[in-house]
């Protein structure tokens, strides 16, 4: 049970703490449950219900599949941890030792004042704008399994999985496990760009496992590597998809098309407080890269004093990193406001000591595995010409690729078209654009998530401070 | 409706849905979009993380709700925006 004291003046809740955690995903949680050990007050920040992030969504309303052994045990862990999660909670403003937030549920702002912040707030998909892209019945990869799980019926949807990443099988599997039928897997990476990467998966025994139980179940969804969707088709729904493999083109009739083309941070966060960014590879571009990530230390330390960073947002590299770097950075970051995660009452310090260099070292085998996974999935050049030029590129405010593509950058296509202004504030259309154009992302600025005026007018103190 | 089922209202329509069940969820299971876009394009979820704000749509008279991260109440009311 937490200590964290709050008060409440109308419609603003004032609070402090020791350490802040954006995002209750394994990362946020793994950060928050170590520094909490250490005696520090810790607030956890996340827009959704529960915890558990993307990777671990509670599974509702009869929906297949239960949370896995591992995620029930992260999410205990972190429940009796004395860490306090603040749900249905969307960040809206940061600077240097405060932070307002949105309470959607109760309906009331929140500043937070804390001594170090973990920033732990994960990765979206990547969506790549062709024909047919804005019906209802293509959804994103991931998308579709969470709408899956949040109760969308699956069972007997004809689906096709499209796009790239690892994130495909998974959703593969999940898909057909919850009994879809599957029509098809298709990876738009080349099987000779993905083989050097099967190494690093053959190294480790957990994904070697996991990517062998993928492969069983969707042995006969065949997975097929080098094609990419063309164009969705249908009146008012989805009804078929075209797919190719640079050579030939085919059409398949399906209800759904899940497809995502991989991951990108989310370090809108990250970007408003200061933090530098970099790219793990450097023959890409910082400014073209839609996966350039939070720079870090082994510990998760930025650029910034006092704010740390922790799993997605410092590298695409999956849970295992997630959470070793939730670990290390919740450790760092308690140390930071002054409290010795090394003299908790749980371990002796030289065991601590031993677990935190073992952590460390592992940080070294990550970073590897987040390049090779760049690597693997890296965009092929055609799904930069996929658009038609009625081709609608950013949905909020249905701009088309003829409105766009001669437009010199991100600030003149919000002047002359509003591209980028509606509700999801570029997330969308922001990494579309880059990698369609090369646009370099426009600069972060508050409310970093639509909100109503009321939830703006209560912090006025807080903004004095910039 | 099953026992299990509760009622809520889109565009006054009642449909009968699973309790905890996602709005935007409840919405396409019924095989109605969850908006109408600027050119009049009907749209639906499309990240189902409350990201790219394709399921937003007016939850009992508060408008801009992003439907895939809200859980079916008994009578909620939903209009499409």
């Amino acid at each position: 049970m937490s200590d964290i004291k709050a008060t409440r003046d109308g419609t603003l809740q004032t609070t402090a703490c020791d350490v802040l955690v954006i995002g209750a995903g394994p990362a946020g949680m793994c950060a928050a449950t170590e520094a909490a050990a250490s005696g520090a007050r810790v607030l956890v920040i996340d827009e959704n219900a529960g915890a558990g992030g993307q990777i671990w969504r509670e599974t509702r309303a009869g929906a297949a599949h239960a949370r896995s052994a591992r995620a029930r045990f992260g999410i205990r862990r972190f429940a009796a941890s004395g860490a306090r999660l603040q749900a249905q909670t969307r960040v809206l403003d940061a600077g240097d030792g405060w932070l307002t937030a949105w309470d959607e549920a109760a309906g009331g702002s929140i500043l937070v004042r804390y001594r170090a912040i973990v920033l732990a707030t994960g990765a979206r998909e990547l969506f790549l704008p062709f024909p047919g892209w804005t019906l209802p019945g293509v959804y994103g990869a991931g998308g579709l399994q969470a709408l899956a799980k949040s109760g969308l019926p699956v069972k007997g949807l004809r689906v096709v999985v499209a796009g790239s990443g690892p994130l495909l099988l998974a959703v593969a599997d999940y898909l057909q496990r919850a009994g879809a039928n599957l029509q098809g897997v298709f990876e738009q990476a080349s099987l000779r760009r993905m083989l050097p990467f099967t190494r690093h998966v053959m190294a480790d025994p957990g994904k070697l496992l996991q990517g062998a139980g993928y492969g069983w179940s969707t042995r006969r969804s065949r997975l097929r590597t080098g094609c990419w969707p063309v164009a969705a088709h249908g009146a008012e729904v989805l009804e078929a998809v075209t797919m190719t493999d640079g050579k030939r083109r085919w059409t398949i009739a399906c209800n759904a098309l899940a497809c995502g083309f991989h991951l990108v941070p989310n370090t809108e966060l990250a970007r408003l407080l200061g933090c530098d960014l970099h790219t793990l590879d450097a023959a890409r571009a910082l400014q073209t890269d839609p996966q350039a990530c939070v720079e870090v230390d082994g510990w998760g330390r930025t650029t910034v004093e006092g704010v740390f960073c922790a799993g997605e947002p410092t590298g695409i590299a999956g849970l295992d990193a997630a959470e070793a770097a939730g670990t290390l950075a919740g450790s760092a970051a308690a140390a930071y406001a002054g409290f010795d995660s090394t003299s908790s009452t749980n371990t002796a310090p030289p065991v601590a000591q031993r677990r935190y260099a073992r952590l460390l070292k592992q940080q070294e085998r990550h970073k590897t595995f987040a390049r090779a996974l760049q690597r693997a999935f890296a965009l092929r050049v055609e799904l930069r010409q996929l658009c038609a030029p009625e081709t609608i590129v950013c949905r909020c405010e249905d701009v088309t690729f003829a409105e766009l593509h001669s437009l010199r950058g991100s600030r003149e296509a919000k002047l002359q078209t509003r591209c980028g202004m509606g509700p999801c504030q570029g997330r969308v259309c922001g990494p579309a654009t880059q990698v369609l154009f090369g646009w370099r992302p426009g600069s972060v600025r508050p409310p970093l998530a639509p909100a109503p005026v009321s939830a703006l007018l209560a912090v006025p103190e807080a903004t004095a401070s910039r | 409706m099953t026992e299990q089922e509760i009622v809520i209202y889109v565009d006054g329509r009642a449909i009968a849905v699973r309790p905890g069940t996602a709005v935007a969820a409840a919405m396409l299971a019924h095989g109605m979009p969850n908006r109408i876009s600027r050119s009049g394009q009907p749209r639906a979820a499309l990240c189902g993380m409350g990201i790219c704000y394709e399921c937003r749509a007016a939850v009992n008279g508060v408008a801009h709700q992003r439907t895939c991260m809200l859980a079916c109440t008994p009578g909620m009311e939903i209009a499409t925006q």
